[in-house]
Order: structure tokens, then sequence, then C-alpha cells
């Protein structure tokens, strides 16, 4: 009988909570698909800066948590968060809190008042080595451990328009009174920065980010570059080869676009892919931010059908978008332009 | 110099929410991180392409001469996939498709960890909007989706 009463009760309490749990959403799987990628598995940083540290969890609100993911760093490299549920980020919260179990903390929403021209001299001489003139942020976002780079940790860019809309300024005035132990960051007493300097550092970062270029010159971007001639496809695979030796780059591979997915002898002889390099130029790219090697080697693609040989490739201008990288804009600009000159000259 | 209001707080996160719109969506780039070692989340990686329902193409080094520049690592590689029947149809369909084909992932060890990156298949149906080929281009991002989350939890 007493069994019956527990098992019983077992099954009630089983049938009422597992929907409930069933219905959470996962913040660690969520975590994992989302951001570790980027922020470490355990939050430890990568890509992206740590977002384990205690001295970050103790300043940080919930809030700030929120509107970072929804909006991201717009330029660098953090994607905003847009198609998660509310109930996804707050789970991803939790589970970023999870980590130290420290609260989010409450803050008064009093503006801080200060002199932002007195800030400014304070930020050109005590913040503006790491983070940039006028807050742009380190150079080399979105690299990641697998190559050198200036410092462990890249300063965030102040001037970001993602970064001014989450931190009010309590959590600015909180950042830099605590600076972030285990960070390059230092507080200010460090600095040997009074209450009133902190107050005109803040006042001052409040003016940024009105400058800052946006990422929209992709919007104009046809999607792919293309030129049409009616000459056989050898001849323009040709014409493809010479014109990369002539802009010295090194062919790497020449193959049928389908090779490898059907059997050796069946491949489509009017469809070619024309890979080529150069390594400066690759490993550029590369170190500025190594997820652009989905586009790498080069390549250029013919395709005969209908009587027109089409020469094409992608629009490396167009594709910098996805990676919401700032310093990516220059180099994809720079292949733009080669992709270009490899299509005139293998038309002629 | 007066701190920013409430009222103006909150106006700028909905203009800024409109932005984010625009630049870039977070899955626009798919990425997983595994605990793994590159061989191991290599190996993951064309299982779970095969086990998906596509062929790999082939295995492109991308990575000759990086650690003489510089680069703690020498493995980088773009793995080349996808299904002919599928791929030749959409080309004759639309030729200027090409050059996003056949479908492509990258693999980089970072330490002793390993990076999977590709950009997401829907990216293509905003790319080509007036597309014929956009209901396989969602059925792309699902399968893709699922390549990376057996890597996800292969470890
Ligand atoms: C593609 C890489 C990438 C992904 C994915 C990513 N982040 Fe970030 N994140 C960054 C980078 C890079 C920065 C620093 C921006 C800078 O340097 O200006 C950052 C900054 C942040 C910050 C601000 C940290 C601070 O010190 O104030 C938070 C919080 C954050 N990310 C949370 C997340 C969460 C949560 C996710 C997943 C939902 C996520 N990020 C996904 C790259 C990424
Ligand atoms: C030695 C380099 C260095 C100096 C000097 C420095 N910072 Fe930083 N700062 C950093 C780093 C690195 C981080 C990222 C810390 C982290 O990941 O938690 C950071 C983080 C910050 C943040 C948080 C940004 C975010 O995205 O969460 C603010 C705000 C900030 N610094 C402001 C300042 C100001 C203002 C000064 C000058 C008074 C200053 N910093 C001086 C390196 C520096």
């Amino acid at each position: 009988m007493r069994v019956v009463q527990y098992s019983l009760s077992l099954l009630l309490m089983i049938w009422l909570v597992l929907p409930a749990w069933a219905a959470e959403p996962d913040g660690r799987t969520l975590y994992e698909e989302n951001c570790a990628a980027c922020h470490g598995l355990r939050g430890f940083g990568g890509v992206g800066v740590p977002l384990a540290l205690e001295g970050f969890q103790r300043v940080v609100t919930d809030e700030y948590l929120r509107k970072t993911i929804r909006l991201g760093r717009p330029g660098r490299v953090m994607p905003a968060f847009t198609r998660l549920s509310d109930d996804e980020v707050h789970a991803i919260i939790a589970y970023v809190r999870s980590w130290n179990n420290i609260p989010s903390p409450v803050y008064s929403d009093t503006p801080v008042r200060g002199d932002a021209a007195h800030g400014k001299q304070l930020f050109a001489r005590h913040c503006a080595a790491c983070h940039g003139p006028e807050g742009i942020g380190g150079k080399g976002t979105g690299v990641t451990f697998s190559r050198p780079r200036e410092a462990p940790l890249i300063a965030p860019a102040l001037n970001n328009a993602g970064f001014l809309a989450a931190a009010s300024d309590a959590i600015l005035r909180q950042t830099l009174l605590n600076g972030r132990r285990g960070t390059p960051m230092p507080s200010a007493r460090e600095l040997g920065l009074s209450d009133q300097d902190i107050n005109d550092v803040v006042a001052y970062l409040r003016t940024l980010g009105k400058g800052t270029p946006e990422l929209t010159d992709w919007e104009t971007e046809p999607t792919y570059l293309v030129v049409e001639t009616d000459i056989p496809i050898e001849q323009a695979v040709e014409n493809v080869k010479r014109a990369v030796l002539g802009v010295n780059f090194r062919l790497i591979r020449i193959q049928y676009l389908n090779q490898g997915l059907v059997p050796a002898g069946k491949e489509n002889r009017q469809q070619v892919i024309v890979y080529f390099c150069n390594f400066d130029f690759l490993y550029e790219a590369l170190a500025i931010d190594p997820r652009v090697g989905i586009y790498l080697p080069c390549r250029i693609t013919l395709v005969r059908e209908g009587g027109v040989t089409r020469i094409m490739a992608v629009n490396p201008k167009r594709i910098s978008r996805i990676f919401n990288n700032r310093e990516l804009i220059r180099a994809c600009g720079e292949m733009k332009e080669i992709y270009e000159q490899i299509l005139d000259e293998a038309s002629l | 110099m007066k701190g920013i209001g409430k009222g103006r707080g909150s106006l700028l996160l909905v203009l800024l929410l409109g932005l984010a719109c625009l630049t870039a969506q977070a899955d626009d780039l798919i990425m997983v991180r595994s605990a793994q070692d590159f061989p191991e989340t290599m190996l993951a990686l064309q299982e779970a392409i095969k086990a998906e329902g596509y062929q790999i193409a082939r295995v492109q080094r991308v990575d000759i001469g990086l650690t003489r520049r510089g680069f703690k690592t020498d493995k980088y590689r773009v793995v080349f996939f996808g299904r002919n029947e599928e791929i030749s149809r959409l080309i004759r369909q639309q030729p200027e498709l090409a050059p996003y084909l056949p479908l492509k992932i990258s693999i980089f060890a970072e330490g002793s960890e390993t990076l999977v990156v590709t950009m997401n298949p829907l990216i293509l149906a905003e790319l080509y909007p007036d597309s014929p080929a956009r209901p396989v281009f969602r059925r792309w991002a699902q399968d893709v989706q699922r390549i990376l989350r057996r890597i996800r939890v292969a470890q």
C-alpha cells in the first residue's frame, strides 16, 4: 500500500514537473550552440572576450547581457542575436550566471554628470593606448588563439553603438572603478583617477559613437560578379588561367565543378572551377578573421549553358557582411577588384 | 554634459534593433566549437556530412606554410560537399548560383580544440531573392544545422 502511494505521488510529481522542464529552453545547449565558438565552452574567451570572470559578472546587469546579445557589436564580430526568443536569451543569461552564481547587481539609474571635454583628455592619456583613439577598439578582434596577436585579450570598442546602448552610466562607472581583474583592464585607482575624473570619462564615452561608419556598403553590392562571353569553355578556362597569373596569383587547382560528387570520367565538362591564390593575401585575410577561410582559396567558376559561357565569382564585398568585422572591409574590397580584373581580362 | 536620459535610451534601443536587423544576423554564419582535437573533429565532420545524405567532394588544405607565417596551427581545411543531382539541377535552372556551389564547411584547430564554421545556406535565399531554389536552400540550412549539431554532441 505504502509503495503504491509513494509511486503514485512520484508519478504525479514527474507529471507536474516534466512539461515545465521540457518547455524550459536549455541554457547550456543554447550557449554551446550560439556563443561557445567565440567565448569558449566555459566562458574563458577565445575569439570573444571571457564572460566567466568574476570581475565582469559582478559589474554587469542581466539587462546589459540581454541588450548585448540582442544588439551585438556592429562591425566588431559579436553578432546580433535577433532570432532567439526572449526565453532563450533568458536561459543563456541564466547559464552564464550559473558559472559563478553572482546575481545581477542593482544600480541607481541616475545619469552620471561630468565634464566630457576633460574626460576626453583623460581618455587620450589613460585609455586610448588599449581602446584606440576615440574608443574604436583594439585591433584584431575576431582572431583566435591560433595565431599570435598583440595582446591575449583585445580591448573592446567603446564607441560601438551596441556597447553604448547596453551599458548604463552606472555600469560604465563601476567598470572604471573596478577595472576587470584577470584582464589587462586597469582600475581607476591604478590609473590615479579621482571620482570626478571617472564621471568625466563616462560623460566623454557618452559622446562617442556618433561618427562610426555603418557596415552598409554591402547593400548596393551585387550578389556575384559575372562576365558573359560566347567563347567555348576550354578557351575561357585558358583565359582565366592567364589572367590569374597576370595579377600575380598562383594557380592551385583546376577541376570540374561536380568532380568528387560523381564517378571519375562522368563529370560535367561544361562547369569548371579554377582555384588560385596569393599567399600573402591568404595569410592576411586569415590573420584578420580565420572564418573567411570558407571562401578560400580564391576561385573563379565557369559555366557554359545555352550557348553562353559565364565566368563568375562570389562578390567578397557582399559576403563580408556575414562576418560583422569592420577590419575585413578593406581586404574584401581589394579581393573584389582582383576578381573584376581577372573577369575583364578573361572575357577579352 | 548630462548622461543619457531613460527615454532617449530606449529610443536608441529601438533604433539599434532596427539597425541590428540590417547588419549581421547571428546565424548567418553557423559555428561550433568542439572540445576534441582536429583529427577527431575532422572525422566527426565527415561522418556527419555523410549521415545527412551528402557526398564529400573534396577536402582542401588552406594551410600550407601557415606556421611559417607565425600561426600556431597548420590545421586548416575546407570540406566541399553536396549532392550531384541537386547541384546539377540548380545550376541548369540558374547558372548564376554556381559560384556558391558546392557547399563548404571550414574546420581549423584552436589549441587543443577545433572550430567548425560555415555560411548558413539560408543566405543564398537572401542573395538570390527570386531563385526557384529557395526551398532547397531552406532544406540545406536545416541539414547543415544538423551536421554541426552532430559535431557538438559528438564530444
Ligand atoms: C562570432 C563570435 C562571437 C559570438 C558567436 C558571440 N560573441 Fe559575444 N563577443 C564577441 C566579441 C569579439 C566581443 C568583443 C567585441 C569587441 O571587441 O568590441 C564580444 C562581446 C560580448 C559581450 C560583452 C563582454 C564585455 O566585456 O562586456 C558579451 C556579454 C557577449 N559577447 C556575450 C555573448 C553571448 C551570450 C553570445 C551567445 C548568445 C555571444 N556573445 C556570441 C564575439 C562573439
Ligand atoms: C592595458 C589596456 C587597457 C587600458 C589602459 C584600459 N583598458 Fe579598458 N579594457 C581593456 C580590456 C582588455 C578590456 C576587456 C576586459 C574583459 O574582457 O572583461 C577592457 C574593458 C573595458 C570596458 C568594458 C567594455 C565592454 O565591452 O564590456 C570599458 C568600459 C573600458 N575598458 C573602459 C576603459 C577606460 C575608460 C579606460 C581608461 C580610463 C580603459 N578602459 C583603460 C584594456 C584596457
